[in-house]
């Protein structure tokens, strides 16, 4: 006879024991787990999500450089950059409430659904609290959606169509880059000055969400001048060859082209309107001009010489001379060799302003964070005196006029401003027509 | 008529490379029987070729201007280019100026060694085998071409101007008696046009009118009996992949200027030319030549305001609606022959 330990009550209270044992670590997470991704350890993830490949990987790729900047001046390396000028004082060089900053990268190729599935996997592989990132329009409304549905905070990179913070905004989304309606609200005194007011334009227009607003916008604006609008010619992205497009605008009576495109797409565009001769042209008795609405250094260097005397409007410019533009300039330009673009400024500003939120509402929570950016007045990140809208999570800041140089004294050295548009100027309200149609939400602290 | 007119002309260019793209991959596969679909990465590294050669010359050596300062404040470095240096800036210049025309010389061996390395590395293996396991093996090394390309020289487009004296453009319309500024065309694109008929004109004689053409010919009509006469065709046939694969490297080159260089252009040209070979008719080398000019000034009208308004986007799908309307009436293509890829 086998004198066997195991009894029936022996049996159920070891099981009843183990079953809760087993139970009690998802008992206390999910309980503890207030939102999706809190961060547990030591440290925080951030996820950066940019175009590595497409027709803006110029811009991604320096959007990465300055993520990877902005990490080292959170963790207490390298020379602190605009930490040293940002009018929050709450970030110490320690991490984000102390937790030491790691990040994960994605590449968007400028496409939606590879720019949502790279964020998918940043938030549900990588453990990523906030996503940030753009570069098109079109990604960064379809990756804020994402952001909102999973509960994450999506910090807005390079996007300035009007519909990121108009019908399109999201309680979880904010956006530091200027919009199509402030390009124009800031260019179209200049190009009255400029070429006056009986003037012809002819529009072509990248065929996604940006290009739409931007030749929107810029046609409101222009036509409240007294200019006419001859055509309105949508491209599609990545076009390559804009010859066909670019031939009929001389035919069109039209003595103003504007060019609603970004990125690869301007280089080409313009690059085909110069070697069709428009620019040597005479409409109507007038010199042809050609606008570049967004303007960017990348896009100029990419452009060469064709970008000199083309005006446009820009969110940052490396050559300011303010304390945060020259603490920003100096080392990145010293980490890398060259100065950063708008693009990198923005990301870089985007993920100080993260942290700081974080730090001051003490919370990784994305509606903690939220609270802590809505109607955030800050100063020193190089576009002086900016508000954080609470309404539609929007920055209002002053905004760039610039022209390409006639005669650059470096290959950094290709735009110079123009003017700097008071934030008043460029400023609607929330409700404005150019961006009705949507509603912020709830913020989703998902989990 | 002004507007018909200036679509013409601007379906030229693009009928062009079309054409020399085309032209290149009837020779393969009337030659070999093989779907080279690693063609347009052959294009796109004839137009890195372009860029390639432009930094060569351009390669500079820095010196220290301590009267000038850089963005960050130091000493600025300046740069000037050993050509400068060693020819004197006049002649230094003009070499970097025409850095694109050049390429074409630096091109041609480039690409045999490409085309050469290609066909015996890799495509050789694959004659027997079918037109599917050609088409898979192709494409991937295209795939493979573009993401080398990509990884030497980035993702974004490159900007490889013409010489200064092809800037601009002259007005067409005006010598023609039509208003100024109606009908204009940079000289590029017509330096382009030309260059291209020069190209096709060549090979075309050069398969017409000399002994090795003929052999070539007789070869594509009855390989086995030109084999039975004791005559070998396979390395006639291998030096006919090099020069298809020269044809593609030159059209790339000069395409430089007028389309920025970026890794991906090779797949963008290739597929049109596939279907540009198709309606053309398989095998048929004036087929290629016809249906690329062809589809080159369709796809040009197709972008005009007057269609697009009636049919919205019809500029991107004109060329495989034409290519289904052709085949559905003509199987075989505009010129295509009875007994090809028939079997």
């Amino acid at each position: 006879m086998s004198n066997s330990l195991l009894t029936r009550r022996g049996l159920l209270k070891t099981s009843a024991v183990a079953g809760a044992g087993l139970a009690l670590p998802t008992i206390f997470t999910s309980g503890a787990a207030a939102f999706t991704n809190e961060p547990m350890g030591g440290t925080v993830t951030l996820g950066f999500n940019v175009p590595q490949s497409g027709a803006y990987a110029d811009e991604g790729a320096d959007e990465l450089r300055a993520y990877e900047l902005a990490v080292e001046h959170l963790n207490g390396e390298g020379d602190g950059g605009m930490l040293n000028t940002f009018s929050s004082k709450v970030l110490e060089g320690n991490g984000i409430l102390g937790k030491k900053v790691q990040y994960v990268t994605g590449d968007t190729q400028t496409k939606s659904d590879a720019a949502r599935a790279s964020a998918k996997s940043m938030i549900e592989k990588d453990g990523a609290v906030m996503i940030t990132g753009g570069s098109s329009s079109g990604v960064a409304i379809a990756v804020q959606g994402l952001c909102q549905e999973a509960g994450v905070i999506f910090m807005a990179g390079l996007t300035h169509s009007n519909d990121t913070t108009g019908k399109d905004k999201k309680a979880n989304g904010f956006r530091h880059f200027f919009n199509a309606y402030m390009s124009a609200a800031a260019l179209a005194p200049v190009l009255k000055n400029l070429y006056g007011t009986d003037r012809t334009a002819y529009h072509l227009t990248a065929d996604y969400s940006w290009g739409w607003t931007q030749e929107e916008s810029i046609a409101a604006a222009t036509e409240a001048m007294g200019w006419k609008t001859a055509e309105k010619v949508r491209t599609p992205l990545g076009a390559g060859d804009f010859s066909s497009y670019i031939a009929p605008v001389l035919n069109s009576g039209a003595d103003v082209l504007v060019l609603n495109h970004y990125g690869g797409d301007m280089v080409n565009s313009l690059t085909n309107a110069v070697q069709f001769g428009l620019r040597d042209k005479q409409v109507n008795g007038k010199n042809f001009e050609i606008v570049v609405p967004l303007y960017s250094r990348l896009m100029a260097r990419g452009a060469g010489k064709n970008v000199a005397g083309i005006h446009g409007s820009t969110n940052w410019h490396w050559s300011l001379q303010d304390d945060a533009s020259k603490a920003f300039v100096k080392s990145f330009g010293t980490k890398y060799g060259f100065p950063p673009s708008q693009a990198a400024h923005t990301v870089y500003c985007q993920t100080l302003l993260y942290a700081d939120a974080v730090a001051r509402g003490g919370s990784f929570n994305p509606c903690a964070v939220a609270e802590a950016l809505e109607g955030f007045e800050f100063d020193g990140l190089g576009n002086g005196k900016t508000l954080y809208r609470a309404e539609d999570h929007q920055c209002f800041k002053d905004v760039l006029v610039v022209r390409g140089k006639e005669n650059p004294e470096s290959e950094f050295d290709l735009l110079e401003v123009v003017e700097v548009t008071p934030a008043a100027q460029v400023t609607y309200d929330a409700d404005h027509p150019m961006f009705a149609g949507g509603a912020l939400g709830d913020c989703n602290p998902g989990a | 008529m002004d507007g018909i007119l200036l679509q013409i002309l601007n379906g030229l260019d693009k009928g062009s490379a079309y054409a020399l793209i085309a032209l290149g991959l009837t020779l393969i596969f009337g030659t070999l029987g093989v779907v080279n679909f690693a063609h347009g990465a052959i294009f796109m590294i004839g137009a890195f070729c372009a860029v390639t050669l432009s930094r060569l010359l351009s390669l500079s050596f820095e010196t220290v201007d301590p009267t000038k300062t850089d963005f960050l404040g130091n000493p600025a470095t300046i740069k000037t280019p050993y050509v400068e240096a060693w020819f004197g800036p006049e002649f230094g210049g003009a070499l970097i100026d025409w850095a694109v025309p050049l390429a074409i010389l630096f091109s041609i061996p480039v690409m045999i060694v490409v085309g050469y390395v290609m066909e015996r590395g890799l495509i050789k293996h694959f004659y027997k085998r079918p037109h599917a396991d050609q088409i898979l093996v192709t494409f991937g090394l295209a795939i493979v071409l573009q993401e080398v390309i990509k990884y030497f020289y980035g993702a974004n487009p490159i900007s490889t101007p013409a010489p200064e004296v092809f800037i601009g453009s002259f007005d067409f319309g005006m010598m023609l008696g039509f208003d100024p500024n109606v009908i204009i065309y940079p000289y590029w694109r017509l330096v382009y046009f030309l260059f291209a008929a020069v190209i096709i004109g060549a090979v075309f004689s050069f398969l017409r009118f000399t002994t090795f053409g003929m052999v070539v010919r007789a070869g594509m009509a009855d390989r086995e009996t030109v084999g039975l006469l004791g005559i070998d065709i396979d390395r006639r046939f291998t030096i006919m992949f090099g020069l298809a694969a020269a044809v593609a490297g030159m059209a790339g080159v000069m395409y430089a200027p007028i389309l920025s260089p970026n890794y991906h252009m090779g797949m963008d040209f290739l597929v049109l030319s596939f279907v540009v070979v198709v309606v053309g008719g398989m095998g048929s080398l004036p087929g290629a030549v016809a249906a690329g000019f062809l589809l080159g000034i369709l796809e040009s009208f197709a972008s005009m305001n007057e269609v697009k308004s009636i049919l919205p986007g019809i500029d991107q799908i004109v060329i495989y609606l034409v290519a289904i309307i052709i085949l559905l009436t003509r199987p075989r293509g505009l010129m295509g022959k009875r007994g090809v890829m028939e079997e």
